[in-house]
């Protein structure tokens, strides 16, 4: 049984991780435990079973075979969520004074650690199935006829708040670029090293725009100055924010979370 | 009129717990255990309450996502499994014969009774009234608990369930107090069955044989303990 595989996780700290390193002492004792284990009789061993999984339900998680097992779960669950998707159907909007201002923050660093992006040398590279591949300026771009979103935010940890989001529909925007809208998926790529991938399904719904504007004003840099996704129908963790470059694809690619073991449809 | 013939043999007998009730009780009680463990760590994530936080020795999922991933894997396990069951028990009479009749009068002799350490209770195929309710009422918490998490899951897919519940976290509250109720049964259940060890026994080997009709009387000696969980 191999233990604490480590390509799952990166070196960066991250608000989904505990602070501090775990206690790997336990591993130890739990194996002590295992070979114990086998020299009691069934009826024992099977009693003990539940005890062993309590003690050691954390560590089997990291086991190949039982990640293996989970992800291939979390990949089916992937095709349940888009096949219940309906493209239609809008996620509940707000009014203007249940906005939380300012937007919470979340990443995978502290706010202190956000590099903002100079929007006057900023450009949106265009990659993949696109038919016109000319990089985007932010000037460009605040031509576009905008979009409000008053929505939901809702994070894969519990949270939740209300958001005022605005820019162009994405759907316009690719049907503008003439991306190919028969494609798979959307990838987008972070300032931060983020990458993020979205279905062509949601890129396409009513409500999923590429995002210049928060309850009004420009997003502040902490948020995603100058572009970020904003969609309606996923977890926040979909939602790139200081988006460089956008591809249209068919092949599909594990992003930042996705790689760690986190749904990559994320659905809501 | 012609007898029967050939009579039912052991094989054939209809015991207190039928083979496909004990099997869906052990598959649920595997998928339930995963589940709280599991729904534990991600509520650690985002605490509903400042003072509750599961420590990481009882968690499912040393991280998030591995708590995640044996939530949204048990999930599927827990809900066809308590699909199956719900359909058994109605389908086969099972639960009209065991949880019904339920009168008023009953439940209060029965609490009266069991206040008074006086629930007599020498028959394992027969449930008293507090048993009734107890049983459907934890059926009615997984169904809501099962409601509760579409919700959470799918707020927007599933919008017009999600409204019912005021807000998101609300729901997130509904879900977290039908695991408490689940616990709390689990607590009594599991203390109870250790207590008469017979009905544990009987939820694995099927025990006493009953003709289908009228529970029969227990072929095992009588309990000591005045209760059955």
């Amino acid at each position: 049984m191999r233990l604490n595989t480590m390509p799952l996780r990166t070196p960066t700290p991250s608000i989904f991780r505990p602070r501090k390193a775990l206690d790997q002492s336990m591993l130890t004792e739990n194996r002590r435990l295992l070979a114990d284990i086998d020299r009691r009789n069934v009826l024992r061993g099977a009693v003990s079973l539940g005890a062993l999984t309590m003690l050691t339900g954390c560590d089997v998680s990291e086991n190949d075979a039982v990640q293996k097992a989970l992800r291939a779960v979390s990949s089916w669950n992937d095709g349940v969520q888009h096949a219940i998707f309906r493209r239609n159907h809008l996620a509940p909007t707000f009014s203007a004074a249940q906005v939380v201002k300012p937007p919470r923050f979340n990443a995978y660093y502290d706010i202190e650690d956000v590099k903002p992006v100079d929007g006057a040398t900023w450009k949106l590279e265009l990659t993949g199935l696109i038919a016109d591949k000319r990089p985007w300026t932010a000037q460009q771009l605040s031509q576009l006829p905008e979009q409000e979103l008053i929505i939901r935010h809702i994070c894969v940890e519990g949270w939740d708040y209300i958001g005022q989001w605005s820019g162009v529909n994405l759907k316009y925007f690719l049907q503008r670029i003439g991306a190919d809208l028969t494609a798979k998926y959307i990838s987008f790529k972070g300032a931060d090293d983020y990458t993020e991938s979205i279905d062509m399904e949601t890129a396409l719904h009513p409500q999923t725009i590429l995002a210049t504007k928060y309850a009004g004003e420009t997003i502040a840099d902490p948020f995603g100055y100058p572009l970020r996704l904003r969609t309606a129908t996923k977890l926040g963790y979909k939602n790139t924010k200081w988006v460089m470059a956008m591809e249209v694809t068919n092949q599909f690619a594990e992003t930042f979370w996705s790689k760690q073991g986190f749904n990559w449809f994320a659905g809501i | 009129m012609s007898t029967p013939p050939v009579k039912s043999t052991a094989r054939t007998e209809r015991r207190l717990h039928p083979l496909p009730v004990r099997i869906m009780h052990w598959i649920n009680a595997a998928a339930i255990f995963i589940m709280i463990g599991s729904g534990w760590k991600i509520y650690n994530d985002e605490v509903i309450f400042g003072w509750l936080h599961f420590p990481d020795s009882i968690v499912i999922g040393k991280w998030a996502q591995y708590g995640l991933q044996w939530h949204f894997f048990a999930m599927w396990i827990f809900v066809i499994n308590g699909l199956a069951y719900l359909i058994y028990g109605t389908a086969s009479g099972r639960f009209r014969q065991k949880l019904f009749p339920l009168s008023l009068r009953e439940i209060l002799a029965t609490v009266g009774d069991a206040l008074r350490f006086r629930l007599s209770h020498d028959d394992l195929t027969h449930y008293n009234a507090v048993q009734k309710i107890l049983y459907l009422g934890i059926m009615l918490v997984g169904v809501v608990i099962v409601i509760s998490g579409l919700a959470l899951w799918k707020p927007v897919q599933f919008s017009e369930l999600a409204a019912l519940f005021y807000s998101f976290q609300t729901i997130r509250l509904v879900h977290f107090l039908c695991m408490a109720a689940i616990v709390a049964f689990l607590l009594v259940h599991v203390a109870l069955a250790l207590l008469v060890p017979q009905s544990l026994l009987a939820m694995v080997t099927g025990g006493p044989v009953v003709d289908g009709k009228k529970p029969a009387p227990a072929p095992l000696p009588p309990p000591e303990i005045e209760a059955t969980p």
